[in-house]
């Protein structure tokens, strides 16, 4: 059908598609637009030179050279803006050629300011093709578009609607951030204005939800959170649905001050919710209700846009005509399909709006309103029960769509345990059914669902069906897959899952492999059972896809090897080396390992057939040309190397028995796995959705404000992580040594490394802030302090945690201090420090020993904030790890910080943040403490009897089992207490004691040291007298009980209440028997000083 | 968000392209290319998401057209997915019966119907006929698929 009127553009589109090859359509090309700069340049010529307007009409070929020179000049806008010679219609045709070739994918670098100029014409049918085609050839960036702001601002504000449309949708589309200075206001004035019909206003609210994204500052808070909840009162589904758009970003940005909008938008999503159960009520005998016929009305509102262009625009040429007519028929059509099928239109005609207020809903941190609450859940149940899978795809889509964002917001809500578990039985449905997008979809959602809640064990019921996903020929749900696989492992099913990657890590595509082998080799490591395990795991994985083993991974494995003190894995190690070593075609790196690992200790395997030094030399040696020319990236180990070493060793047989001592143990660091997958998790789609969303939430504002790259890649990534400054030392005393080797110098080697890497971590990491030496009397001075007469820890009274500048600095934080901590103790996500300038939020996940905290500085100003400092004082039992902090915060903006933790032994100590900033003149500095508290470290495992009392009997006295009556208890019930202990990651194990007055609980410890470890807690109350108790702890390790156990104590004995002043957390007497090292560490005396 | 929308056939011929995020030319060529490799081979039996760098790409497929929308990982992607059916229905609607040839001819008023369906990134007109896609989807969708 040929709609088109317009000949010429048909023909040159007929022209194109009868073009036989690639060549001729480029010459069909270069000659059009040929044409076109030829016409354009004749006007401009013809404004100048006066040359008469028959040159416009020529054919290019037909110019006189002279004048093709004299027109090749870039033409100025100015001149263009009204052009005159070429007949509106030429332009038009002209313009839109120019957007096919540019479709087409060639280069268009003339014309923009034609197609700009076209903006301000007077006409519509120009003025359109200017506003469509401008939006589609220039980028925000341009500048071109600077010169239309005048025309647009005019169309916005002037009284015609079809222009204010035009307007509003080129500055929603394409608006940079001068727009949003300079239009921002008159888009405001058409969203509210009363007189502006919803068709205007529907385009007005999207227009500013583009300007706000561009800028924020647009957008004045105060007045207009008022505004946006009288938008929310709206009657027009279209106004509606655009406002809540609008309302998302608002929120996400700063949800405290649309407070107000939440009670309506819980009934909004109530009413909607209400009308999809009962549209029965509107028909009566199949004739629609009146009710039904204002629905049509706004539906043909929709369209009225072009009722009036064919009324009102008497250049309106034939084919738009047409085209009116045809949207108009369409309108009559789709009214008769609507008043014949009324009834379930406007159960579906919600679709956007209830998806929009949900997310809008998932942008508050909590509903704290009772009765808010509980009927936005009654909807939410609704939803969630009331979802069917139909036969219709899409209405199965759309009721889906609602339903994924219904569980998206369960979880957000942190909802009971009873709808959780129903959501993961939803999800548990859908990741069986056979529909891609639901299976996909449920994956999807059971992996955000691991991150919040501890659904895990309901979750591990999955795992067979999981992994049957794991091998669907589709990549995308395989992907879904492997994240929620490598989510939901953990010490009881890691050998599960691990093998089952290696098995199909043979099979997996090559898209997926890196990333399969990554993730393996992760979860080997954090979950083994055992070293061998962890081991042979990673000698299978280099076995079977060695292409895609980083450097990184092999250099861990022998690491393990290395520093383990069981010479029954070294000897299974080596030996494992060395049957690989047999196998015809082996990857180069399984090579590396081998050689390092046999190079190493194949002392251990002399007595074995095949595996006398010689052997073992010849095979070496046989292998290694396969080697390519190989020296590692940082110098660390180089098989080269080790083949010479070895080779040399042979010749001198054990003359030099120094240089046959093994490598040194190579000090205890972050695993560069882990920290690779999170570099990679940054930047590529892997990211595991939940975190990606609060990071959204959060960097909304950021990845906005900025100028950032085209395409848009997360902003969260780019801070590096800061390295802890004694791995670049080991790295350098290897290297050192590695370079003596490989000189061939072979005379002595110190089998200690040159420098000795300081063993306690903290020293180093303390060292760069200068803060003195471990004299443990002196409280330690750091560098010059901003705060001025501020005395930084010089007070060694334990409450100097509350900002110790309170007393010198004017700037009060918000809320209290001590209290927000407490807060963040139980849970793992909230504010941890406010005042008028800063917000700094936390949000935490803790697995296993591991801990992976997100700081969020949030700008609250319109000014930048400046010199942000933070540092991160740990104690000596956990390893932290601070990424880059930015100097500077852009106002309104949120940064993240991530943070790594890892948790090496037990202890109550806590890490200090010692977080500073400056705005204006005021210089800030607060000490606040991170709720890395013992607790996050506790995995909760109930114990049935039969393994409790075994347990409870083999730990048998101190200092494994430690006893202690505790008076001054805060009274409690044993109700209450059981809550305090479920709260704080110990669960009580009901019916394990017979007295009813006991509680038993027991929990798993996690650290680098211990490693799971279980404890058992027995509370025995005396119902006469609540305030005291006595408690026995027991666990595999001393120091373990004996924390433990005061930590419980200090919960019971105070309990966090808000009006207490900040809790006294340590100063107890420390008793000899946990490792007194700590006391000489600064960080453990800072921390225990704050 | 939506960050971008494209009109792809088989050969990888870009029948439509609308950016809502400044790209440089080179980017978006390369874009275009990337996004019809990801989805030209898959099965009509999988999912209608693949992820796309650090987005995800939401496709559908009618006859020999792909409609790609590149929006956020975290966005809903059902609800996406039904835009572009609503989007393709709509064209139906006004080309009575579309198809490919005649988004080509008629490029300039395909564009400007997307103009009224999505603004900012935003789907404006979702919820508009939804009783229609309903009841047609079967003989739409058989109708395109004959068109091939």
């Amino acid at each position: 059908m040929a709609l088109s009127g317009m000949r010429g553009l048909s023909v040159f589109i007929s022209d194109i598609r009868n073009c036989q090859n690639k060549e001729q359509e480029r010459l069909r090309v270069d000659k059009e637009l040929g044409n076109i700069r030829t016409r354009f340049k004749n006007e401009k010529a013809s404004l100048f030179t006066l040359i008469s307007n028959d040159w416009g009409l020529k054919e290019e070929n037909a110019m006189p050279s002279k004048f093709s020179t004299l027109l090749s000049d870039r033409i100025t806008l100015t001149s263009l803006v009204h052009v005159k010679g070429l007949s509106p219609y030429e332009k038009k045709k002209y313009v839109w050629k120019m957007l096919y070739i540019y479709m087409l994918g060639y280069d268009v670098d003339f014309g923009h300011m034609e197609a700009v100029s076209l903006i301000s014409a007077p006409k519509y049918p120009e003025k359109q093709v200017g506003y469509i085609v401008t939006s589609c050839l220039l980028n925000e960036n341009h500048d071109f578009l600077r010169l239309a702001i005048n025309t647009v601002r005019n169309d916005i504000i002037g009284r015609n609607e079809t222009f204010q449309c035009l307007a509003l949708t080129l500055v929603g589309n394409i608006g940079g951030r001068e727009f949003a200075e300079s239009l921002a206001p008159d888009v405001q004035k058409l969203l509210i204005s009363s007189s502006c019909r919803p068709l205007v206003r529907k385009k007005a609210a999207l227009c500013l939800l583009r300007l706000f994204r561009k800028n924020p500052d647009v957008v004045n808070v105060d007045g207009w959170s008022d505004r946006m909840a009288q938008l929310l009162d709206e009657r027009d589904m279209g106004v509606l649905t655009s406002s809540m758009s609008l309302l998302v970003a608002l929120v996400s940005n700063n949800h405290e001050a649309y407070w107000s909008c939440l009670p309506k938008c819980v009934k909004i999503l109530e009413r909607l919710a209400r009308n999809q159960d009962v549209p029965q009520e509107y028909t009566y005998y199949g004739i629609p209700s009146p009710w039904l016929q204002g629905k049509a009305e706004i539906y043909l509102r929709n369209f009225d846009f072009w009722h009036e262009l064919g009324d009102t625009d008497s250049w309106c040429s034939r084919e738009q005509r047409e085209g009116v007519g045809l949207i108009n028929r369409l309108n009559i059509k789709s009214l008769w399909w609507l008043l014949d099928h009324g009834c379930d239109i406007d159960a579906l005609i919600n679709l956007t709006l209830q998806v929009k207020t949900m997310r809008a809903l998932q942008y508050f941190p909590t509903v704290e309103d009772p009765n808010t609450r509980r009927s936005l859940f009654e909807v939410l149940q609704r939803i969630l029960m009331g979802t069917d899978v139909v036969k219709n795809v899409n209405k199965n889509n759309a009721s889906h769509a609602v339903l994924f964002e219904a569980l998206a917001l369960v979880m957000h809500l942190d909802a009971e345990k009873e709808m959780m578990s129903q959501c993961v039985a939803l999800l548990g449905k859908f990741i069986a059914v056979r529909e891609p997008n639901i299976r996909y979809l449920g994956l999807e959602n059971m992996t955000r669902m691991l991150m919040v809640t501890d659904v895990h064990d309901i979750i591990k019921r999955h795992q067979a069906q999981i992994i049957t996903s794991l091998k669907d020929p589709d990549i995308s749900i395989r992907r879904r897959a492997l994240d929620l696989l490598y989510g939901m492992c953990d010490v009881s099913n890691a050998k599960d899952i691990v093998e089952e990657l290696l098995q199909y890590l043979s099979s997996a595509d090559f898209a997926m492999r890196e990333e399969l082998s990554l993730k393996a080799a992760i979860l080997a490591e954090k979950f083994a059972p055992d070293l061998s395990w962890y081991v042979d795991v990673i000698l299978q994985l280099i076995d079977k896809a060695g292409d895609f083993v980083s450097d990184d991974i092999w250099f861990r494995v022998v690491q393990f090897v290395t520093n383990n003190e069981d010479l029954q894995v070294t000897e299974a190690a080596s030996l494992k080396a060395r049957e690989y070593l047999d196998k015809p075609a082996i990857h180069e790196t399984m090579v590396k390992v081998s050689a390092y690992i046999l190079g190493e200790y194949s002392h251990l395997l002399a007595r074995r057939p095949g595996c006398s030094p010689k052997e073992i030399f010849n095979i070496i040696h046989e292998k290694l040309p396969t080697v390519s020319s190989y020296r590692s990236k940082s110098g660390r180990y180089s098989a080269t190397t080790r083949a010479v070493e070895y080779h040399a060793l042979s010749m001198k047989g054990a003359a030099l028995m120094d240089i046959l001592a093994e490598m040194p143990k190579f000090p205890e660091r972050q695993s560069s796995l882990i920290k690779k997958a999170e570099d990679s998790e940054a930047d590529t789609a892997e990211q595991s959705a939940i975190k990606l969303r609060a990071q959204q939430q959060t960097s909304n504002a950021l990845v906005l404000t900025d100028q950032r790259p085209a395409n848009g890649t997360p902003p969260v990534s780019q801070l590096g992580l800061v390295k802890v400054p004694n791995m670049s030392n080991a790295d350098q005393s290897t290297a050192e040594q590695g370079l003596t080797h490989a000189n061939g110098a072979l005379t002595v080697v110190d089998p200690q490394p040159p420098s000795t890497p300081s063993p306690d971590l903290l020293g180093d990491l303390l060292g760069p802030l200068a803060i003195e030496g471990p004299s443990g009397t002196a409280p330690p001075q750091s560098e010059p302090r901003v705060a001025s007469g501020l005395e930084v820890g010089a007070n060694e009274d334990a409450l100097a945690i509350a900002p110790v500048e309170e007393q010198a600095n004017t700037i009060q934080p918000i809320g209290d201090i001590a209290e927000r901590f407490h807060a963040l103790c139980l849970k793992d996500s909230g504010v941890l420090y406010e005042d008028p300038y800063i917000q700094i939020g936390i949000k935490a996940e803790w697995r296993a020993h591991h801990g992976r905290v997100v700081l969020f500085l949030g700008n609250k100003n319109i000014a930048p904030l400046g010199s942000v400092q933070a540092l991160m004082l740990a104690p000596s039992h956990l390893k932290m790890e601070l990424s880059l902090v930015p100097e500077t915060i852009p106002p309104r903006a949120q940064v993240q910080c991530p943070l790594e933790v890892i948790n090496l032994q037990p202890s109550r100590d806590l890490p200090v943040l010692d977080f500073s900033y400056k705005f204006g003149t005021h210089m800030v500095n607060v000490k606040l403490r991170l709720p890395a508290v013992l607790n996050k470290f506790l995995q909760p495992i109930m114990v049935s009897p039969e393994e409790f009392f075994p347990q409870w009997r083999s730990l048998s006295g101190p200092p494994l089992k430690l006893q202690e009556v505790v008076r001054g208890v805060r009274p409690m019930l044993l109700a209450e207490m059981a809550n305090l202990f479920n709260s704080l990651r110990l669960i009580v194990c009901p019916g394990l004691d017979p007295n009813a007055n006991n509680l038993v609980a027991s929990t798993t410890f996690y650290s680098e040291s211990t490693r799971a470890m279980l404890c058992l807690i027995r509370i025995e109350t005396d119902p006469a007298d609540r305030t005291q108790l006595r408690m026995t702890i027991a666990s595999g390790d001393p120091a373990l009980t004996f924390e433990l156990k005061e930590f419980i104590k200090e919960q019971l004995v105070s309990i966090p209440v808000p009006s207490r002043p900040p809790a006294p957390m340590p100063p107890q007497a420390r008793p000899t028997s946990p490792p007194s090292a700590a006391l000489s560490d600064p960080g453990a005396i800072l921390a225990g000083l704050l | 968000m939506i960050r971008f929308i494209l009109l792809q056939n088989r050969q990888g011929k870009t029948r439509l392209a609308k950016y809502y995020i400044p790209l440089e030319e080179s980017e978006k060529h390369k874009v275009e290319y990337e996004v019809h490799r990801l989805v030209v081979n898959r099965d009509p039996k999988f999912t209608n998401f693949v992820e796309f760098r650090t987005h995800k790409v939401i496709y559908r497929r009618y006859a020999g057209l792909f409609f790609s929308l590149c929006v956020d990982i975290t966005d809903n992607e059902l609800a996406y997915l039904e835009s572009i059916h609503l989007f393709v229905e709509i064209l139906d609607h006004f080309f009575s019966n579309v198809c490919e040839l005649d988004l080509v001819f008629n490029f300039h008023k395909v564009y400007l119907i997307l103009d009224e369906f999505i603004l900012a990134g935003s789907c404006k007109k979702q919820a508009r006929s939804y009783d229609i896609r309903c009841r047609r989807n079967h003989r739409e969708n058989g109708e395109l698929e004959k068109q091939e």
